[in-house]
């Protein structure tokens, strides 16, 4: 294995596109790692990318907007002092990724490149419209992140492609996102379910939203029908009823260990009815 | 075919120097090259924090990182937690307690829970007990290791 420090993302992404065997980038290694130590990847390349300029950086833009360094920890969004206050159910979704120790490493671009249809902060990532840039041999392109899953443990990046940096849209008066998870205890578990909602109200009709699904699928879903349910309403009964009929209706899940089908579908209706409130309420300020 | 890696590094306030193997975990490098054996090897592979240390100074399992990303970098370990022949009060504390039986999870538990103590000198019980999800015990039951670590904070919160 040959172990490459690229000073920018072009000569990573140049490192990676002329590599002829298994490739990997390194951030906060949480899954290269262990895939390593199990023989399951046993890289030739590996790229370890926090040797380039501002990827540990979190910086809040003029327009509002926040840009994330690739290799910002968990830790790290979690003890800033205004970000969990602008997307406090991305900062919470990450955050119940693994353990502290895990949390000192682990970042949001690695838990979306693992692929994982059930890593809790992509929900959250989609639900907010967070977008990435890509940059590749031919140069840097803007995807947003519930394009790039391609299916467990496969993304739509291309030979010699890496993410470079992270994008979360202003937060905007008058709204508020959640992420809630199933899982069948209270720490340091794979959700069995996961849903991430953002929306924005005026007054008190919600005018914006996008729901997201994780591990009900083979990646992680944007529901649309489930935005639709609850744009134009108060999140009254009937929209919560909608919602949840929207967010069962999206599902697509395996049957394993973790929950069956039938659980699976009914939970996701249920955190949906639950995050959307949550996110209602911190639209409200409340 | 030779590719090893120069790092230098510091370790406990110590400036050292290594050559590893870049697929070398710094728990390989620790225990194997710098003969600091306090962190242990559970699983190898993040889940049970026995060789957890700090990386500048944020707490971290030192299986999931190379040893040739410590470059530049300054690492704790358990072998710097004591000061000369004192004992730090989690050390003494641990004992009064008998917060430990086989020790094995230990050094992690300990240099987790210094790190949080640094962090916050006044945790609730509950601010212990998901600070350590990351550290698991099979002997103890954790209740001892809880107990001891909140009257250690409250013992340094005096001597402050």
């Amino acid at each position: 294995m040959k172990y490459h420090t690229p000073a920018s993302f072009a000569d990573a992404a140049a490192i990676a596109a002329s590599a002829s065997g298994v490739t990997r980038f390194l951030a906060g290694g949480t899954d290269v790692l262990v895939q390593m130590r199990s023989d399951i990847v046993m890289p030739d390349d590996l790229i370890d990318i926090k040797h380039i300029d501002g990827v540990k950086d979190i910086t809040q833009n003029a327009d509002g907007s926040w840009t994330l360094g690739v290799a910002v920890a968990g830790a790290e969004m979690s003890e800033h002092p205004t970000l969990g206050k602008d997307w406090p159910g991305l900062v919470e979704a990450t955050d119940l990724i693994g353990s502290t120790q895990v949390q000192g490493r682990a970042t949001l671009v690695g838990n979306l490149c693992n692929g994982s249809p059930a890593a809790d902060s992509v929900p959250a990532q989609v639900a907010a419209g967070v977008t990435m840039t890509v940059t590749g041999p031919n140069g840097d392109r803007v995807a947003a992140v519930e394009d790039l899953p391609a299916g467990p443990g496969r993304l739509n990046l291309e030979k010699g492609e890496v993410i470079s940096a992270v994008h979360i849209p202003a937060r905007g008066d008058n709204a508020g996102d959640a992420y809630l998870r199933f899982i069948p205890r209270t720490e340091m578990d794979i959700a069995v379910v996961g849903c991430g909602i953002s929306l924005r109200l005026d007054g008190d009709t919600i005018t914006e939203a996008r729901v997201s699904l994780g591990a009900v699928a083979p990646t992680v879903l944007l529901v649309e029908d489930c935005a639709k349910a609850i744009i134009g309403t108060t999140l009254d009964d009937a929209a919560l009823d909608a919602l949840a009929k929207a967010a069962e209706a999206a599902c697509n899940p395996i049957d394993d260990k973790r929950g069956t089908i039938e659980f699976r579908t009914d939970v996701a209706g249920v955190l949906a009815r639950r995050a959307a409130k949550i996110a209602y309420a911190r639209a409200k300020g409340e | 075919m030779s590719n090893k890696i120069h790092v230098s590094t510091k370790v406990n306030g110590d400036a050292v120097e290594f050559l590893c193997d870049p697929r070398e975990t710094l728990l390989d490098v620790l225990r194997d090259r710098l003969n600091l054996t306090g962190a242990k090897e559970g699983c190898g592979t993040g889940d049970c924090g026995a060789c957890s240390v700090t990386v500048d100074g944020r707490l971290i399992c030192s299986c999931l990182m190379l040893g040739a990303e410590a470059e530049g970098k300054e690492i704790g370990t358990i072998e710097g937690v004591a000061e000369g022949g004192e004992l730090h009060p989690l050390q003494r504390k641990f004992i009064e307690h008998a917060a430990l039986q086989c020790g094995v999870c230990t050094p992690g538990i300990l240099v987790a829970a210094k790190n949080l103590l640094e962090k916050n000198p006044d945790p609730t019980e509950e601010q212990v007990r998901y600070w350590l999800a990351g550290n698991l015990c099979r002997c103890t039951g954790y209740d001892k290791i809880i107990r001891a670590v909140l009257d250690a904070a409250e013992e340094m919160r005096g001597a402050a």
